[in-house]
């Protein structure tokens, strides 16, 4: 039913599901052959009969028809077969079961080690506590008996005395020390009853113990392990085959001893090979085993080692389900596309599709489409027909399928500009890792995005890469656009502003403008029109305009704000236009942008999205025309600078100096709780600390207005310690959060003397970087490198988990009705959410600003 | 245990403060819920100390918030 996606017709519901073992009886009944040699193909190459790829067990060459079911290569799934085996083997996967049955059950008599009276008291309350409490309360209950039962020593049945079994891992089970073989195993676990079978845990509708002891083996198809045909036109069988075939091999070789009447020696040294072979062959990785292995010395990939692990099919095949309609690569940033939009490669366009449905009034349109095929864009890759089937637009079947379009096909048609997607970067801690973007189409291999989106994704462009998903139902695009789509998600939740805002250029531009620049009229214009500005209107008529009064021209004529800039000096907007102060990160930024968390309350998002891309459009505009060029020259130091910052680093040194010898003397006063040498330590870094800023001050106050300070100042990147590190002294390295005092015994380098505890020997590194540092301090900086490095690798995955429990354990909380906050069970967990009542994500910073919507109803 | 009057004196300490019965079924009725469905408090607990309290009280425990003054928040008794 291609049409009609909500019918789904149940005929059948999986109500509960049981997992058996085979016994003996069942697996001669589901085989179909028995396997009796080890040959798999004869001279012609063709499955020998009888063999382990005996056509009766499927068929893994095309062309060829299965003996059992007669249908041909993908259509028959492949049958079982078996093979008797010569003497009985124990299955590595129940040993735990085989141990405990032998030890709780009486090896005369068969039966639990436990009085009748006991037994039928046990059977009911077994009953009872699992209609009560469930199967784990179950299983608990089980162990206890097993443990009460082989405790027991002698029968309460028939009064023999039993002995002590123990398990020689991994199959060889010993009672008083003497070997036990897997047929008196057997033959014991066959006279188990079956109501004492329940009481440790196993029921004999579905498993007999002896059955955990193998005397026929199942022979999985040969289409679970295909062999597959080199280039040399050698068959190369698969690791199960081979192993099977090792098991057949001794299988036969153990019945022609017996039948020969060889001496017992042989016998049983063969009956252990088969023993291991049968044992790898379930798993290959037991710890007291050597692992049977390829001739290139790997070790062969058996049942278990199939299943199990992150490759394993149930985390790989099973659990792990790729989606379709979905794309990766690495990210570029595009400052000149929508905040809400996408950039997607071409290649990627045309290879994700969206169905769309042929009616009678799009028809045409469709058409042309379908005209244009696969290869030019855009076009179209498939077309479904109502009953479902899939033709793929091949310039041979095009003619075709535009003949057979009518109303009720589906074509799925190229990605086109305009279109949903959502967008995602790993690790996706919170909503904002996943947005609805729109697409729009675009030449080279990266996904764009406009700068001003990477804070909420984390993204960098250092070769980041990102996952694009294509809804493909009207409804998922309908969820998407309303929940998902970038301008419902500026305002985080977790703050009350904006996670999404301006960065780098649009910052440091719109400073730029508006603290320096003076333009004419018509420049200012060509500014605008530039940042894709074309309403003039509130220009004026004066000649010569300054940067406010250009930036003025993009806020709303209503506008009215008091704020603070990044250095603390007012910025006051009124009726839209900005009367004084600069426009720096604290305007436009992310996590901090009270002026923009103010337009997106009187504007609405659509408006706040559409400003927010004109100011940083603007700001790179601007830097465009004037340039922001940094160099060497930015932090050049009048020489009154370098000789104060000079004076501090001798004075601090000096500092350093008489608190060693204080140290040394024994007069240092210590501080509570501290150790004399940790007294010293914090006491060094004190002083240090202060010294490198007092130089930073000394820098800032210096320096002359260039691209650096005022990229620091705007908050667009760097700051005043990057300033300080440049200009005037780099500072403390620390390794630790010590300074640095491993390497040689009781020095750092060897250059130093032993137990030289001033700052240079230390990791002081009094050079700024544009002096230039000395060996040593380089060294010092690169051990602070390696350091940071090692402690961001270990802590990411730890504050991942941390996480990742935070928040499996409050996914179900909600706000109720009432304002409470409640799990699944109505538990009250807050009384009032967040103890204060307000929603986040409609609050100023966390809080409400009562004066300012007070102002607002009085005025409008 | 001697009741050490630091503890409970201590700044970062909320203020705890035993329920009557009366006003126990008054929270009951305004967050329409059951004594189950309160978070609890163990009776060991040590900002109950010196309160006199038994199994089933309701605490009211008043905090200090930056954005909202004070808020109240109710912890039933529980034994273990
Ligand atoms: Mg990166
Ligand atoms: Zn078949
Ligand atoms: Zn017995």
């Amino acid at each position: 039913m291609a049409d009609d996606y909500t019918a789904i017709h149940v005929h059948k519901k999986v109500q509960s599901i049981t997992f058996q073992s085979f016994s003996p009886k069942m697996i001669k009944k589901i085989a179909v052959a028995k396997v009796v040699t080890p040959e798999l193909y004869d001279k012609e190459g063709y499955p020998v009969d009888g063999g382990l790829m005996d056509i009766r067990l499927g068929v893994i060459d095309p062309g060829l028809n299965c003996k059992t079911c007669g249908s041909r290569l993908k259509e028959c799934q492949g049958h079982f077969g078996y093979i008797e085996l010569a003497r009985p083997v124990i299955h590595i996967n129940f040993v735990a079961h085989i141990l405990a049955a032998l030890r709780t059950t009486c090896r005369e008599c068969g039966r639990l080690l436990l009085k009748q009276a006991k037994i039928n008291k046990l059977l009911e309350e077994l009953k009872q506590t699992e209609k009560e409490d469930g199967l784990d309360a179950k299983r608990a209950k089980i162990k206890a008996i097993i443990t009460s039962a082989r405790n027991t020593t002698s029968c309460p049945h028939c009064k023999t005395r039993q002995q002590k079994i123990t398990l020689e891992k991994p199959t060889t089970f010993l009672e008083n020390e003497k070997r036990v073989n897997p047929i008196e195993i057997r033959s014991r676990l066959e006279k188990i009853p079956d109501e004492d079978i329940s009481l440790i845990g196993l029921e004999s509708e579905f498993i007999r113990p002896e059955w955990m002891i193998l005397t026929v083996m199942l022979i999985p198809p040969v289409t679970m392990r295909p062999s597959i045909t080199l280039e040399t036109g050698e068959r190369s069988e698969d690791d199960l085959t081979h192993k099977l075939g090792d098991i057949v091999r001794i299988n036969q070789r153990l019945f022609e001893n017996i039948n020969a009447g060889a001496p017992e020696i042989i016998v049983e040294d063969l009956w252990d090979l088969l023993q291991y072979h049968v044992t790898t062959f379930f798993d290959n990785a037991v710890a007291q085993l050597p692992p049977a292995r390829h001739r290139s010395g790997q070790p062969l990939k058996t049942i278990s080692e199939r299943l199990k692990s992150k490759e394993g099919r149930i985390r790989h095949n099973l659990a792990g389900k790729r989606t379709n309609f979905s794309s990766r690569t690495v990210i570029s940033p595009d400052p000149r596309i929508g905040m809400n939009e996408v950039g997607v490669p071409k290649i990627v366009a045309q290879k994700i599709t969206i169905p769309e449905t042929v009616t009678k009034w799009n028809m045409d349109y469709i058409k042309e489409f379908i005209e244009r095929g696969a290869e030019n864009y855009p076009g179209s890759n498939y077309i479904i027909r109502p009953d479902g089937k899939r033709k793929r637009i091949t310039d041979e079947t095009k003619e075709q399928l535009l003949e057979e379009l009518q109303p009720g096909y589906v074509v799925e048609r190229h990605l086109m500009d305009g279109d949903v997607a959502i967008f995602n970067r790993q690790p996706s801690l919170h909503k904002m890792s996943m947005m609805c973007h729109r697409v729009k189409v675009l030449p080279g291999r990266t996904f764009r995005i406009n700068p001003a989106v990477c804070h909420p994704y984390n993204a960098d462009f250092d070769g980041d890469e990102m996952n694009l998903h294509v809804p493909q139902t009207e409804e998922a695009r309908a969820e998407a656009e309303i929940l998902m789509e970038v301008q419902t998600q500026i305002i985080s939740p977790r703050y009350g502003l904006s996670v999404i805002g301006c960065i780098q250029d649009a910052i440091s531009g719109n400073y730029v403008l508006t603290k320096f620049i003076d333009l004419p009229r018509k420049e200012a214009a060509e500014l605008l029109y530039s940042a894709g500005i074309d309403d003039f209107s509130k220009l004026g008529t004066k000649k010569i305009l300054n940067g406010r009064e250009i930036f003025s021209s993009i806020l709303p004529e209503d506008l009215d704000f008091e704020g603070k800039a990044k250095d603390g000096t007012p910025v006051v907007i009124k009726k839209g236009k900005l009367v004084e102060g600069v426009i720096d990160d604290n305007a436009f930024g992310s996590e901090k942008a009270l002026l923009f968390r103010r337009i997106h309350k009187k504007y609405g998002k659509d408006f706040t999205l559409k400003l927010m891309e004109q100011v940083s459009l603007l700001g790179i505009e601007t830097l465009l025309k004037y340039g922001l060029s940094s160099g060497l020259s930015d932090i050049d130091m009048p020489k009154e600078a370098t000789e104060k910052i000079e004076e501090t680093l001798t004075k601090a040194k000096q500092a350093t100096e008489d608190l060693i010898k204080q140290f040394r003397d024994g007069e240092l006063e210590i501080l509570p709780g501290r150790s004399m040498e940790e007294t010293l330590e914090l006491k060094i870094m004190e002083v240090l600390n202060k010294a490198r800023n007092e130089t930073g001050n000394i820098a800032q106050e210096y320096a002359k207005v260039s691209a650096t300070t005022i990229m620091a100042r705007s908050g667009a990147r760097g700051g005043p310690l990057n300033m300080a590190q440049m200009a005037a002294c780099v500072g403390q390295q620390a390794m630790r959060g010590k300074r640095i005092g491993k390497g040689y015994k009781g020095r750092t380098l060897s250059c130093f003397k032993e137990k030289d505890l001033s700052a240079e020997a230390r990791g002081f590194v009094e050079n700024s970087f544009k002096k230039g540092l000395t060996p040593a301090e380089f060294f010092f900086g690169s051990i602070t490198g390696r350091d940071s490095l090692m402690d961001t690798a270990l802590r990411t995955p730890k504050s991942g988990y941390l996480y990742r429990r935070l928040a499996n354990a409050m996914q179900d909380l909600k706000v109720e009705y009432d304002g409470t906050i409640r799990d699944s069970a109505k538990k009250v967990v807050q009384f009032k959410y967040g103890e204060d009542g307000i929603d986040v994500s409609r609050s100023e910073n966390g809080t409400i600003n009562i004066k300012q919507i007070i102002q607002d109803v009085v005025e409008g | 245990m001697k009741v050490d009057p630091k503890i409970i004196n201590h700044v970062l300490m909320p203020k705890h403060e035993k329920l009557s019965d009366r006003q126990k079924q008054e929270i009951l009725k305004t967050y329409n819920i059951t004594e189950g469905q309160l978070p609890k408090i163990k009776i060991k607990d040590a900002g109950l100390m010196g309160l006199d309290v038994k199994r089933g009280d309701v605490i009211r425990i008043t905090r200090k918030t930056r954005t909202a003054g004070t808020s109240y928040f109710y912890r039933v008794v529980t034994d273990v």
